[in-house]
């Protein structure tokens, strides 16, 4: 959690290789690394939903899900055949693990709600085996109802025992979701608390800067 | 799926927001349009426009008309099946007319014959040993010089990050100028038998049509058919999600100017010359059989099937002013009242579907 302009998206950013650390390193899984890129993130297993949506409009569901690690019935160069069973089979799957409800699988991103899309995109994360998933503000955009279908499925992944980093401004959802908060200010983690440890006024003041804990470094 | 099955939260989904396939949107089109030219034939020329009114021909179909409205559309269908798939990764091709005059004139000097009727050939632009060659050698020069325009096109747009426009209009003027420069302006004649083969008859035709399958099964099946829609719909997306952006747009460039070039080869074959004006406007006419065939020019929409009816629209409208015997003139204007009401089509079917 933390104020706007507290750096929460800024270190998700760095985390997942969009932007570079100009100091410190990134310690995932016992090893460090440095991601010049998303892709190279995901190859390590870090899953992200970035908050301007990564999805092609034009596209069905499973080729969103599958956008640029597709399926393949033969491969040939940039002239690969693609397998589209596999790849809907697949996106089903992933929409059972995630307990997403789409109608229509073969309609175009285009035609969806808000939620729905959103709905995708964190599905998107779970159709491949990841270790860590981040989600910045998976419901900044969406209505209460939509919101409340996110907050659904953030639960399931998180029963299935999925790794999940949620950055937040909703002091209810924050509560409701997690086991441990983190509060950034002014580019720096001033809070690690577990949630039975504190509550939302806790944590309000170390947002604030009334109370200012211990500092931490780089707490990924 | 179920119609109307429920996502959490309740969200409900609204079969009414499926879009039908703009498709049949074009196909009808293609029918009202052929249809209205029949009903005028009939009613003021007493004449058919599709079916076959004489007695010394065989057949339902006036199939010598049917012939020349594909064929006459083939050698333009080929390049706008090149521009669709630039349109669908969301850029433009203005360059594809110039192309075609530009490898018409190179293509056609590696295919001249030595000797006409016994003399040396008053057209040779080169000596003896660019005489007679194999067919394969002016082809495989043409389509080399169409791949290395379209790669400066492709090269331009990726990684100086010009706008398409502006990139390919460079080469339009760039290979235009070229092929006047060629040989001073001077037409180029005599080819080969070999080379007159290519674009004899029914052949543009018949390329054609291959093409179109083949690009139709690239696009609909392969990798690199779903990064063109991808890059279209969203680039920002596809580079996020790990598609080479970059190198995508360089292949679909390329191919689009070896689709140009194997146009010029065609047409340079059916005329049995190539002149430095060749292909002229060809790149509007390209792009504007794809627009009318559905294809959005913000990109990431549209289908080689698409193209393929907007092309005979097209056919369809040349062939039926000439059957009504009216004036060229009046084709372009309806052409141009065309190409602006499919558009303007395709904006209002996308502002319906955003509201609702």
């Amino acid at each position: 959690m933390g104020d706007n302009g507290a750096g929460k998206s800024t270190f998700v950013r760095q985390l997942t290789g969009v932007e570079q650390p100009t100091r410190g390193q990134i310690v995932f899984d016992g090893v460090e690394h440095s991601f010049a890129s998303p892709i190279e993130a995901r190859e390590a297993g870090i899953e992200t939903v970035f908050q301007n949506l990564a999805l092609a409009d034009d596209l069905d569901v499973p080729s969103n899900l599958f956008l640029g690690r597709e399926k393949f019935r033969f491969k040939f160069g940039p002239f690969s055949v693609l397998d589209k069973k596999a790849m809907r089979d697949a996106t089903t799957q992933a929409l059972i693990k995630t307990g997403v409800k789409i109608p229509n699988l073969m309609n175009t991103i285009r035609n969806m709600s808000g939620g729905q899309r959103q709905c995708v995109a964190i599905a998107r994360t779970a159709a491949f085996k990841s270790k860590l998933v981040i989600m910045d503000e998976p419901t900044a955009a969406l209505g209460v109802q939509e919101t409340a279908q996110v907050e659904n499925i953030i639960r399931t992944l998180k029963e299935a025992g999925e790794p999940l980093i949620l950055i937040s401004h909703n002091m209810r959802q924050v509560f409701d979701l997690v086991d441990r908060v983190v509060v950034f200010r002014r580019g720096r983690i001033v809070a690690n608390l577990r949630k039975e440890e504190t509550n939302g006024q806790d944590v309000v003041s170390y947002i604030t800067g009334a109370k200012t804990g211990a500092e931490f470094e780089g707490a990924a | 799926m179920a119609q109307t099955s429920h996502g959490i939260g309740g969200l409900t989904y609204d079969p009414a927001k499926k879009a039908r396939p703009p498709e049949l949107n074009v196909l009808m089109a293609l029918v009202l349009i052929t249809a209205a030219f029949e009903l005028i034939g009939r009613v003021f020329l007493g004449d058919s426009f599709l079916f076959n009114t004489r007695d010394n021909v065989e057949g339902i179909f006036n199939w010598q008309r049917l012939n020349i409205i594909i064929l006459q559309v083939s050698i333009v269908g080929i390049i706008a099946l090149g521009v669709t798939q630039v349109i669908i990764s969301g850029g433009i091709d203005l360059s594809s007319g110039s192309i075609v005059g530009a490898t018409a004139m190179i293509a056609m000097s590696f295919a001249q014959t030595e000797l006409v009727n016994g003399n040396p050939n008053p057209k040779a632009i080169f000596g003896d040993w660019a005489m007679d060659l194999p067919v394969i050698v002016p082809v495989l020069v043409g389509l080399g010089c169409g791949l290395m325009a379209g790669f400066v096109n492709g090269a331009l747009v990726a990684y100086t990050r010009i706008p398409p426009f502006i990139a390919t209009l460079g080469m339009m003027v760039f290979a235009r100028g070229l092929s006047r420069w060629w040989s001073n302006g001077n037409p180029v004649s005599f080819p080969t038998e070999g080379y007159a083969a290519i674009g004899k008859g029914m052949m543009p035709v018949v390329i054609f049509v291959s093409l179109a399958i083949l690009f139709h099964l690239i696009l609909t099946q392969t990798k690199y058919g779903k990064h063109c829609y991808a890059v279209g719909s969203n680039e920002q997306a596809s580079r996020m999600s790990g598609i080479k952006v970059n190198n995508h747009k360089v292949l679909v460039y390329s191919i689009a100017g070896m689709l140009a070039a194997l146009a010029a080869v065609v047409l340079s074959s059916k005329n049995l010359t190539a002149q430095a004006g060749m292909g002229v406007m060809y790149e509007l006419d390209a792009i504007a059989m794809a627009v009318i065939g559905g294809i959005s020019l913000q990109g990431g929409r549209g289908s080689i099937l698409g193209t393929v009816l907007g092309a005979l629209i097209f056919g369809v409208i040349i062939s039926g002013f000439t059957f009504l015997k009216l004036d060229a003139y009046y084709q372009e204007m309806v052409k141009g009242v065309i190409i602006v009401g499919a558009v303007v089509l395709d904006q209002w079917r996308q502002q319906k579907r955003g509201r609702g």
